[in-house]
C-alpha cells in the first residue's frame, strides 16, 4: 500500500488516468491526507498573495500620481471615473489588501500550508490526529472565499471600513462606502476564516501532543514544531473573542443592538436609533484577538527560519531552550500588550503606560531570539543556497522590524508617530520583509520533500536578489515619511502642505513595488516548471536532520515506511560522534546496532 | 557567491542607517523637509527628544547586530572557511548576558517615557491649585477650554464661547475648519464627534487625539509661534478622510480676540435667532 501511493503522489501534477474521476476528487480535492490539504492550503494562498499585491499596486498607484488614469486597466475598472481610482475605491483597496494578505495569506499559509504538511512529517506521525476535522478546516476556507469575493463584486465593490472595522464607520450602515452588504460579507467571510483556523488548532495541538513517534520528546521538537504548537495555542484562545466580536457587529448592523454603538449619532445627516454602546469596547475584543494574531503571523516563521539555518550553518542552533522559552514568552506576553494600538484612542491613559510596559519586555525576547540566530551562523560553514538567502534575510529584515517596533511602544513618541506610515513601515517589515520572505524560503527548502524535485537555483537566487532589493526599496523609505507625519490610508495626502514634498518619494516607492510584484512572476514560473522539470532528488537532499527527510521524497500515504524511532535532538550538525557533518535523529548511535539509516 | 551574498546583507545597516542621517540633515538636497515638521509649541521637543533617543539607541544595535551578520556570512562561508564547524548548543552565560542587558534597557525607555505621557494626557493645566496648594489634586480649578471641535463627516466644526464665555449657549461663535489660537497661552480643546471615529492631528504641534462618538475629551497645548498650520484627520472616517483638513491659526492675542470679535459680530449680523433680539 505505502509503496503504491507513493508513486501516485508523484505522478500528482498529471490527471490519474487509471482511477477516473471520482479516485481523483477522493484523493486530490477533498483529500484527508495531511500532505494534501497543506499543499492545496499553499496554491489557495498563493493565488490570495497575488491578488492581494495586486491590490497594494492600485494603492501605490494613486500614492504616486494620485487622481491619473491609471494605465491599460483603469478604462477598464473605472469607466466612470475616467480611468482614475476614486476616493471609495481607494478606501476598499487598502481594507481588502490587509484582509486579503493577513486573513487569506499569512495566516493560512503558516498555519495551514507548513502547519498541515510539516506537523505530521516532523514528530513522525501518519497523519493529523482528526483527518477529516482537518479536510474541514481547508473547505471552512472556500466559504470565505466566496464570501470575501462576492464583497469585490457588491456594489461600490468591497469593504472599505478597514482591516480593523472599526465602528461606528463598520457597523453602521451606509457610513461608508461598502459598509452596506460589503461590510457584512467582509464579516462573515472573516469568521469562516476563524472557524477554519479554530479547526486546524484543535488538531495541531492534539497531533503534537498525542502523536509523536518514540523517543520524540517535547525537547527534542524541531523549532517549526514549537512555533506552530505555540502559535496553535495563541488561536485556540483568542479566535473566540474575535468571533464573538464578529457576531456582536453583525448584530448591531443587522439588528440593531448597539453593542458599539453610543447615544446620539448623526451619520448622513440622520440620527441612528440604536445606543448605549462604546466603540472603543470593538478596539478592545479586535485586538484581543489581533495582536496575538501578530505572533501568529510570525511564529511558525520564525521556527522555520531557525531550522533552515541550522541545516545550512551546519551547526547546532544555539540556545534551543532560550529559543523555546522566548517564543513561550513571545506569546505569554502577547495576550497582554494588546492596547498599545489604542495610546491615542481615547483609552485611559494610565492603561497606556501598563500597556507600553509590557510592550517594552515583549522586545526582549525577539531580541533573544536574533542573537541565537547570530550565535548559531557564528561558527558555522554556511551554504548560501536560495532557502539559507531567504532566511537570513528574514534575521535581517526582523532586527528592522523589532527595532521599530520600540519607536511605537513608547507612548508618547506613538503620539506623533501613530497611524503614520512609521506604523506601515514596522508591519510591512514583520510580515512581508520577515514572514513572507521566511515563507518563500520555506517553500524553496520543502518543495522536495513535496514534490520529490527541486525547484531551480540560479532562477531561486535572482527571485532572492530582485525581491530583497525591491521590498527595502519599497518599504524602507516609509520610516522616513513616517517621521514627517506622513498619515496612513489618505487618498491624497499631498494636498496638505506638511506633506506635499512628499510625492517623488512614494513615486520612488511604487516604482519599487511594480518591481517587486514583476519579480514574482520568476517565482511562480519556478513554482510550475521545477513541478515537472526539476531534477529528482532522494530523501533528504538538505542533509537535514529531522524526521521529514527520512521519509520518501514526496511522502506516501502515511508518510513513514518504517517506524521512526528518536535518538536525539533536531540539530546535532558537525557531530563528534558520526563521520558525517549530519546526525539525523533517526539515526541509532555508533553503539548501537544498526538498522536501517534512513537513507536511500 | 558568499562574499557577494554577506556584502548585500551588509548593504542593509550601511544605506539603512545613511537614509536617516541624509533625512535628517537640514537642507540635504534630494530629501528636502524629509524630517519632523517644524515644531510651534512649547512642549513638541519632548516628543522629538524621545524619538532620537530611541533612534540613537537601536541605531547602535541596528549597525552592531547588522555587522556582526554580515562578518559571520563572510567568515563562516562554507567555501572558504576550512575550520571544522563549532559543535556548540549555547551559552548559559551570553544567553544571561543578552537576556538582562536589553530587559534593563527597554525598562528604562519605558520608565524614561512616563513623565512625557503623563504631561502630555493626565495633566491638564490649571488656574489655581485650590484650597490645598497642590497641583494635581482633586481640587484644583482646571483651565476652562478654548474651544469645542465636533469631528463629523467630513469636517471640524468649532465652537468658541459667545460674550457670557460660556460653550454650549445660544450665543456660541461657530465656525468650520479654521481654528483660531492665541499664541503662547495655555489652550484646552474640548473634542467631540458626531458620527464615526476621527483623529484631531497637528503635525507641527506634536499632538494627535482620536475623537470617540459618545466620548467628551479635552486636550491641551502651548503654541510658541505664529503661523498658519494643517490639521490632519488622522482615523479612517470614510471615503472623504484623505479631504477632511482644517488649517490652524495662530496668532498674537491682540489679533485673537479681534477675529473672535469680528466673528462674533458677522455672526449676530446673519444670525435669525427667534429667541434673541437683534443689536
Amino acid at each position: 500500500m505505502m509503496s503504491s501511493t507513493t508513486t501516485d503522489s508523484q505522478d500528482h501534477a498529471t490527471t490519474p488516468s487509471g482511477g477516473g474521476v471520482g479516485y481523483f476528487i477522493g484523493k486530490y480535492v477533498f483529500s484527508r491526507d495531511h500532505k494534501i490539504i497543506g499543499i492545496q492550503f499553499l496554491f489557495s494562498t498563493l493565488l490570495w498573495f497575488l491578488i492581494g499585491g495586486l491590490l497594494a499596486l492600485g494603492i501605490r498607484w494613486q500614492l504616486a500620481w494620485p487622481w491619473s488614469n491609471m494605465p491599460v486597466i483603469g478604462n477598464l475598472l473605472f469607466s466612470a471615473e475616467g480611468g482614475q481610482i476614486s476616493p471609495e475605491f481607494y478606501t476598499m483597496l487598502f481594507t481588502m489588501h490587509a484582509t486579503v494578505m493577513i486573513f487569506f495569506v499569512i495566516i493560512p499559509i503558516l498555519a495551514g500550508a507548513f502547519g498541515n504538511f510539516l506537523i505530521p512529517l516532523m514528530i513522525g506521525a501518519d497523519d493529523m490526529a482528526f483527518p477529516t476535522l482537518n479536510m474541514l478546516s481547508y473547505w471552512f476556507m472556500w466559504p470565505a472565499f466566496i464570501l470575501i469575493g462576492m464583497s469585490f463584486f457588491t456594489p461600490p465593490y468591497g469593504a472599505g471600513a478597514g482591516w480593523t472595522s472599526y465602528p461606528p464607520l463598520s457597523a453602521v450602515l451606509g457610513a461608508a462606502p461598502g459598509s452596506e452588504s460589503a461590510q457584512t460579507l467582509w464579516l462573515l467571510g472573516v469568521t469562516c476564516v476563524g472557524i477554519s483556523s479554530m479547526m486546524g488548532s484543535v488538531n495541531y495541538l492534539t497531533t503534537i501532543l498525542q502523536m509523536r513517534a518514540p523517543g520524540m520528546t517535547m525537547f527534542r521538537l524541531p523549532l517549526t514544531i514549537w512555533g506552530m504548537f505555540i502559535t496553535a495555542i495563541l488561536q485556540a484562545f483568542a479566535l473566540p473573542v474575535l468571533t464573538a466580536a464578529g457576531f456582536m457587529q453583525l448584530t448591531d448592523r443587522m439588528l440593531g443592538t448597539g453593542f458599539f454603538l453610543p447615544e446620539g449619532l448623526i451619520v448622513n445627516n440622520s440620527a441612528m436609533a440604536s445606543g448605549g454602546g462604546q466603540p472603543l469596547l470593538w478596539q478592545h475584543l479586535f485586538w484581543f484577538y489581533s495582536h496575538p494574531a501578530v505572533y501568529i503571523m510570525i511564529l511558525p516563521a520564525m521556527g522555520m527560519v531557525s531550522d533552515i539555518i541550522a541545516t545550512f550553518s551546519r551547526k547546532p542552533i544555539f540556545g534551543y531552550k532560550p529559543m523555546v522559552y522566548s517564543i513561550s514568552g513571545i506569546a505569554g506576553l502577547g495576550f497582554i500588550v494588546w492596547g498599545h494600538h489604542m495610546f491615542v484612542s481615547g483609552m485611559n491613559p494610565v492603561l497606556g503606560m501598563t500597556f507600553m510596559t509590557a510592550t517594552m519586555m515583549i522586545a526582549l525576547p525577539s531580541a533573544v531570539k536574533v542573537f541565537n540566530w547570530l550565535g548559531t551562523i557564528w561558527g558555522g560553514k554556511v551554504q548560501f543556497v536560495t532557502p539559507m538567502l531567504f532566511a537570513i534575510s528574514f534575521v535581517s529584515m526582523f532586527i528592522v522590524g523589532g527595532l521599530s517596533g520600540i519607536f511605537m511602544a513608547a507612548t508618547p513618541t506613538d503620539i506623533f508617530i501613530h497611524d503614520t506610515y512609521f506604523i506601515v513601515a514596522h508591519f510591512h517589515y514583520v510580515l512581508f520583509s520577515g514572514t513572507a520572505m521566511a515563507v518563500f524560503g520555506a517553500i524553496y527548502f520543502w518543495y522536495p520533500k513535496m514534490f520529490g524535485r527541486l525547484m531551480n537555483e540560479t532562477a531561486g537566487k535572482l527571485h532572492f536578489f530582485l525581491t530583497f532589493i525591491f521590498m527595502n526599496g519599497t518599504f524602507y523609505p516609509m520610516h522616513i515619511l513616517g517621521v514627517v507625519g506622513f498619515p496612513r490610508r489618505l487618498a491624497d495626502p499631498y494636498h496638505y502642505e506638511t506633506f506635499a514634498q512628499l510625492q517623488p518619494m512614494n513615486q520612488f516607492m511604487s516604482i519599487c513595488a511594480i518591481g517587486m510584484v514583476a519579480s514574482q512572476i520568476i517565482f511562480a514560473i519556478n513554482i510550475f516548471y521545477s513541478m515537472f522539470r526539476g531534477p529528482r532528488v532522494g530523501r533528504n537532499p538538505w542533509k537535514s536532520n529531522t524526521l521529514e527527510w527520512t521519509a520518501p521524497s514526496p511522502p506516501g500515504h502515511g508518510n513513514f515506511d518504517f517506524q521512526p524511532i528518536v535518538y536525539r535532538g533536531p540539530y546535532e550538525y558537525g557531530s563528534p560522534e558520526v563521520d558525517t557533518d549530519y546526525y539525523p535523529q533517526t539515526q541509532p548511535p555508533p553503539e548501537a546496532e544498526s538498522s536501517g539509516d534512513g537513507e536511500t | 557567491m558568499g562574499r557577494f551574498w554577506s556584502l548585500l546583507f551588509l548593504l542593509v545597516p550601511i544605506l539603512g542607517a545613511g537614509l536617516f542621517v541624509v533625512a535628517a540633515l537640514p537642507n540635504s538636497a534630494p530629501l528636502y523637509d524629509h524630517w519632523f515638521p517644524e515644531d510651534v509649541s512649547r512642549d513638541g521637543f519632548i516628543i522629538d527628544n524621545l524619538f532620537n533617543f530611541i533612534l540613537y539607541l537601536t541605531g547602535v544595535i541596528f549597525i552592531a547586530t547588522g555587522f556582526l551578520l554580515f562578518w559571520f556570512l563572510w567568515k563562516y562561508d562554507a567555501a572558504k572557511n576550512t575550520e571544522p564547524v563549532k559543535f556548540i548548543h549555547g551559552s548559559h552565560t551570553l544567553e544571561i548576558i543578552w537576556s538582562i542587558l536589553p530587559a534593563v534597557t527597554l525598562l528604562f525607555i519605558a520608565i524614561y517615557q512616563m513623565d512625557a505621557w503623563a504631561a502630555a494626557k493626565m495633566r491638564r493645566p490649571v488656574i489655581s491649585a485650590g484650597a490645598d496648594g497642590v497641583e494635581g489634586t482633586s481640587d484644583d480649578q482646571l483651565k476652562p477650554p478654548l474651544v469645542e471641535i465636533t469631528g463629523r463627516q467630513f469636517e471640524w466644526r468649532l465652537r468658541y464661547a459667545g460674550a457670557d464665555q460660556k460653550i454650549g449657549t445660544p450665543d456660541d461663535v461657530h465656525g468650520v475648519n479654521e481654528l483660531h489660537i492665541p499664541v503662547d497661552e495655555d489652550i484646552v480643546v474640548t473634542l467631540k464627534g458626531e458620527d464615526v471615529l476621527h483623529s484631531f492631528f497637528l503635525p507641527n504641534l506634536r499632538l494627535k487625539q482620536d475623537i470617540v462618538p459618545g466620548m467628551k475629551q479635552f486636550i491641551w497645548f502651548r503654541a510658541t509661534r505664529t503661523g498658519a498650520y494643517d490639521i490632519v484627520c488622522a482615523e479612517l472616517c470614510g471615503w472623504g478622510h484623505y479631504k477632511m483638513r482644517g488649517r490652524l491659526v495662530i496668532e498674537s492675542r491682540e489679533d485673537f480676540d479681534r477675529w473672535l470679535q469680528a466673528e462674533r459680530d458677522e455672526q449676530n449680523r446673519v444670525q435669525y435667532s427667534p429667541s434673541e433680539t437683534d443689536e
